[in-house]
């Protein structure tokens, strides 16, 4: 749909919602300012100083009754008014932060004063982000140092981008073309150099660029070798003699840990289970894990994110 | 319209209230507003720090509780009762400008500076007994057992925490050592007694404070 | 009163105002009179304004081209931050309560004066230190941080000069916590004989209000940038991820203070719109119980609704979904006071004086301002507007289009009587219409290139948005004569202005039964109130 006067392109299949909520607030408040400016001006005009029109006002407990009527109703109006919108919004809200089972995941990994995206296949950018159009797009994003934002007013969507966490954006790109992508939380110097663009492609286009980097290992593959550099299998490979929680089929499942929480096993998990392994001690295990914070950057984490994943889910089943 | 005189009247050669006051008891009300909105103030300030604290420790609940076990409870535990006592005596010092009974006052405010004074006193050892066992981050701070960083967390809390108490301990002792000699001089009388009335309150509240200090910093993996 | 009494009263007043009880500088620095204090605080928010104000031309030079031509990026960051520093809490908290509250609030209540002379002097020189130590800060090198100093960037890797000016903005925090106190205490128990709470004029019911938030919220605010400046120099890792830390604790803490903040810069405007409307239009207030508590109503709800800045920020939707719907709720009070001034104008008899157009002006551009706060507040759509320009926008509107022109009517409303010189009318209509129409040309198009996505903060921004950046750059150089104009007639009014008789405006309230400029003591003898508040007899006029 092409973009109308003053509105940004419409690209996602977010867009058009949000920009109903845009229009139906204009309208509703438009409709207010005026009532309030026509109001106004109409009774200062009418009843200016000097004009000899009628100002005869009720008085007595009738009157008083009538006024607080009116003020009943006009207090009363706009708090149902607001409720009504603050459902529907909050209905649009849920759905733009609702990440669907099957989108396709994009790690992006900020830092002063750029932009890092990697494909799982394989493929790194810079400041840019190829997607495909018509299917869901997961980014699962963290910076390296401060706090950035990510957004991308064409799709209707921005997420900030924290150090120590992961944030999750999800997407739908309905619209081939080039749109910006924007840092929206203040980062220092470079904050308003920290611009890319998202290039929408077709399905047939986003293949063939994939396979022109068919070169480069996947990310998965990259984590493996990671794994195996800082050694991870002498306590997690099947021949350890140490006592550590085996990774395959581990991902997405629900673990009992030793302080009696349940917490599933995600990518926050993955991460802060390298950097601060006292923290979430499995069920069952001493807390004997080192911290490999200092050693290992944040997209190496993903990359070993991307290898757990890669060792089998929760569909498949193997108790550690 | 009713005329006042310019001047509020004199009592024993002190003016019996303000002259922006009608009266001495208007003055006595708004002064006692004023020094508990103070106080709701205070409550404000300590409540984000405890607020940071109680947030920091729900995260990180085993290396906070091995941190507090390296305090030192009998120091603290000490201090408890001094400051405790220190606010029953300065109550008494209230007690006694209401009655006019000036020497009395000037005894027990005298004896209340000299129990806050011991409170730092007993603070600053417990400082050095830390130093010694090094814990004081940013300085020579050494923690070997697991969770060192958030160990080290703790005691910034702890620090900050008791070193912004000790500065109100340290202010509330300036004031009450203030009102002391005010009242050796004869500054009270049972009409008027209005400093002695809000420091007692604020010394209170220093108190009080130190008594949810205690057992959050001190008293949580200890049976 | 009658009009003899008053004229009498005028002549022993000449001799015996509080302007003329002596002229030094000691009598000035070490004075214990609210009114002085009150004329200590508008000069030296003045001065503020203006250095504020300079950032803020320099910024809407620079942004004129896409390419930040005439600043560095450094240069840049240093001023949008400066800007926000020095007009959040060097101009817009202290100004309207701070000059117009510390002058008239005792008079008004029918006191001598505040409860606490001294803590107020007291805290005039915390202000002044305050800012002593923010200006050394900015001549220093300044901070880059934005006036909203978010973690980590500025615990651990801004190089600027955060720490200094935290510290100006700590010291400052007290100044406000000391005002709000005197404020509820002299309210609370100098009321004049037969003035009872509800006929106090509205615009002490915007004292009262604005004082408990001041007082309940800025101890917040002051542990905070503690907190965050004990972690810049020791590395404590309260907020940064890297030492453990959580960056969103520090933005739960900061705005827990920064949006009850908001409400201390606008429940005053409103006060002030009340005073001049009911006098402007010789019409009792509409709904005058509903005005008061929808004040308190605010000031109670902007405690709750913080997490409306931080929808985005990562906390959880769950969160999110109930800050927004607080936020709902916060607004309808602020509705019904916007629907009540409107009634106000009903059967009225309406004269445009500068007050009263400034007070319209407040309406209108406080009116736009609020509604688009609605667009804020709604989940699914901040999220394309969050931290764009349409944020801008929406917080000038209410900042500056509300508090300031609020601030500016009080001014001239109540200038007679501060200094007993009438300003020039002709001059005075003629800024208030440049500063309304200059506003809008400012701050409109900012809403526009919000929504198309130009993010806040950036000097160097896509060549699309150019067009709204050169029209909201233009709209400020008329509004720069919008806020200096004022600046110079009103000095000028000092010498040559007419001399203003006690109640030039023939308006109700107890600051109008005396002398301008009043006595030292503010009134020869204790006022005694047999009558509701805004007891306007229809037939008058405010020319007598």
């Amino acid at each position: 749909m092409d973009s109308l006067p003053f509105f940004p392109d419409r690209a996602s299949t977010m867009a058009g919602q949000v920009d109903n909520l845009y229009f139906a607030w204009l309208i509703l408040s438009g409709l207010v300012a005026l009532a309030v400016a026509v109001l106004i001006v109409w009774f200062a005009i009418r009843y200016r100083q000097g004009t000899a029109v009628d100002r005869t006002v009720g008085e007595g407990p009738e009157h008083e009754k009538k006024m607080q009527r009116i003020e009943i109703v006009w207090t009363v109006v706009p708090l149902a008014l607001f409720m009504a919108m603050f459902v529907w919004c909050t209905e649009v809200y849920y759905r733009n932060v609702t990440v669907p089972k099957n989108a396709m995941p994009i790690y992006v990994v900020a830092k002063q004063w750029m932009w890092h995206a990697e494909h799982p296949a394989g493929e790194r950018e810079i400041n840019e982000l190829h997607v495909p159009v018509d299917r869901p797009v997961e980014l699962l994003m963290t910076s390296q140092d401060v706090i950035h934002s990510l957004s991308i007013p064409g799709f209707r969507i921005k997420q900030d981008v924290l150090p120590g966490r992961y944030t999750t954006l999800w997407f739908t790109a309905n619209r081939p073309g080039e749109y910006h992508l924007f840092c929206t939380q203040f980062c220092g110097t470079s904050h308003s150099h920290m611009v890319g663009r998202v290039i929408v492609m077709e399905q047939v286009a986003f293949e063939s660029w994939l396979s022109a980097h068919s070169n480069v290992p996947t990310m998965a593959a990259r984590g493996a070798q990671r794994y195996h550099q800082l050694g991870c299998d002498g306590c997690h490979g099947a021949q350890a003699a140490v006592q550590a929680p085996k990774l395959e089929g581990l991902f997405g499942r629900q673990v009992p840990l030793r302080d009696g929480r349940t917490v599933l096993v995600d990518e926050r998990y993955i991460r802060d289970a390298v950097l601060l392994p006292s923290q979430n001690v499995p069920a069952g295990y001493e807390a004997n894990m080192p911290s490999y914070r200092g050693q290992i950057g944040e997209e190496e984490l993903l990359e070993i994110v991307e290898y757990v994943k890669s060792l089998g889910n929760a569909t498949h089943e193997e108790m550690p | 319209m009713l005329m006042r005189e310019r001047s509020p009247p004199m009592v024993e050669g002190v003016a019996a209230f303000a002259h922006q006051f009608d009266d001495a008891e208007q003055q006595r009300t708004a002064s006692n507003l004023g020094i508990w909105l103070f106080l709701a103030t205070e409550i404000l300030f300590f409540g984000v720090l405890f607020a940071a604290y109680a947030i920091t420790r729900v995260r990180f609940p085993e290396a906070f509780a091995a941190a507090s076990r390296l305090t030192s409870l009998p120091l603290a535990g000490t201090n408890t009762a001094v400051l405790l006592t220190s606010s029953l005596t300065m109550a008494l010092g209230v007690h006694a400008a209401e009655r006019g009974a000036r020497r009395a006052l000037v005894g027990w405010l005298s004896v209340t500076v000299a129990l806050g004074c011991t409170f730092l006193v007993i603070k600053a050892v417990e400082y050095r007994v830390d130093y010694l066992e090094h814990l004081v981050p940013a300085l020579n701070f050494r923690f070997p057992g697991p969770q060192a960083d958030q160990v080290e967390l703790f005691f910034y809390m702890y620090f900050f925490i008791t070193g912004v108490h000790g500065l109100h301990v340290l202010i509330g002792i300036g004031c009450i050592a203030t009102i002391a000699v005010m009242a050796s001089r004869n500054a009270f009388t049972p009409a008027y007694y209005t400093p002695v009335d809000v420091t007692g309150l604020y010394w209170h509240l220093v108190d009080i404070i130190w008594l949810f200090v205690f057992p959050v910093l001190y008293l949580i993996s200890r049976p | 009163m009658n009009s003899t009494a008053i004229a009498s009263h005028d002549a022993i007043a000449a001799d015996e105002s509080y302007l003329s009880s002596g002229w030094n500088w000691r009598s000035w620095l070490s004075t214990l009179d609210h009114k002085r204090i009150g004329i200590l605080y508008t000069v030296t928010i003045t001065l503020l304004f203006g250095i504020g104000g300079a950032a803020a031309a320099l910024i809407r030079l620079d942004l004129l081209t896409p390419h930040s031509q005439l600043v560095s990026v450094e240069t840049y960051n240093k001023l949008f931050s400066v800007h926000g520093v020095i007009m959040v809490w060097f101009f817009l908290i202290p100004s309207i309560p701070a000059t117009l509250g510390n002058f008239l609030l005792p008079i008004m209540v029918g006191a001598r004066d505040v409860a606490f002379p001294r803590l107020n002097l007291f805290s005039w020189y915390l202000f002044v230190a305050g800012a002593l130590v923010t200006i050394y800060a900015l001549l220093a090198g300044g901070v880059d941080t934005g006036w909203t100093f978010y973690a980590p960037y500025s615990t651990t890797f801004s190089s600027s000069h955060v720490f200094a000016v935290a510290t100006g903005v700590f010291i400052a925090g007290f100044s406000s916590i000391l005002t709000g106190l005197n404020f509820i205490v002299t309210v609370h128990t100098m009321r004049a004989p037969g003035l009872s709470w509800f006929r106090l004029p509205l615009f002490i019911w915007a004292m009262y209000a604005t004082s408990l938030i001041l007082v309940l919220a800025t101890p917040v605010l002051a542990m905070t940038l503690m907190l965050m400046g004990m972690e810049r120099i020791f590395g404590i890792g309260v907020f940064d991820p890297a030492l453990g830390g959580d960056p969103l604790l520090f933005q739960h803490l900061f705005w827990f203070y920064s949006h009850p903040a908001v409400y201390i810069m606008i429940v005053p405007a409103m006060g002030v719109a009340s005073e001049i409307i009911s006098c402007f239009c010789r019409n009792s207030i509409f709904g005058y119980r509903a005005m008061a508590f929808a004040m308190l109503a605010i000031a109670a709800f902007g405690f709750l609704v913080w997490g409306h800045h931080m929808f985005v920020s990562g906390q959880s939707a769950y969160s999110g979904t109930v800050f927004s719907l607080l936020t709902f709720l916060v607004s309808v009070p602020s509705a019904v006071k916007v629907f009540n001034w409107t009634a106000t104008f009903y059967k009225a008899r309406v004269s445009f004086d500068a007050p009263m157009l400034y007070a319209l002006g407040f309406i209108g551009l406080f009116t736009i301002g609020g509604l688009t706060g609605l667009f804020l507040a709604s989940l699914g759509l901040d999220v394309q507007l969050h931290d764009t320009y349409f944020v801008v926008a929406h917080f000038h509107y209410v900042m500056v289009g509300g508090a300031v022109m609020g601030f500016f009517g009080g001014m001239h409303f109540w200038w007679p009587k501060i200094t007993g010189r009438m300003y020039p009318e002709g001059w005075a209509r003629f800024s208030a219409i440049l500063t309304f129409i200059g506003f809008n040309l400012t701050f409109f198009p900012q809403f526009i290139v919000g929504y198309l996505g130009m993010p806040r903060r950036y000097p160097i921004y896509p060549p699309e948005f150019q067009v709204w950046n050169v029209f909201s750059s233009a709209g400020a150089s008329l509004l720069v004569f919008g806020y200096v104009l004022p600046f110079v007639y009103l000095m000028w009014s000092l010498r040559y202005g007419a001399v203003a008789p006690a109640n030039p405006w023939n308006a109700k309230g107890l600051e109008w039964e005396t002398a301008s400029p009043p006595p030292s003591h503010n009134f020869h003898a204790t006022p005694v109130v047999t009558e509701e508040a805004y007891a306007y007899a229809r037939a008058e006029s405010p020319h007598g």
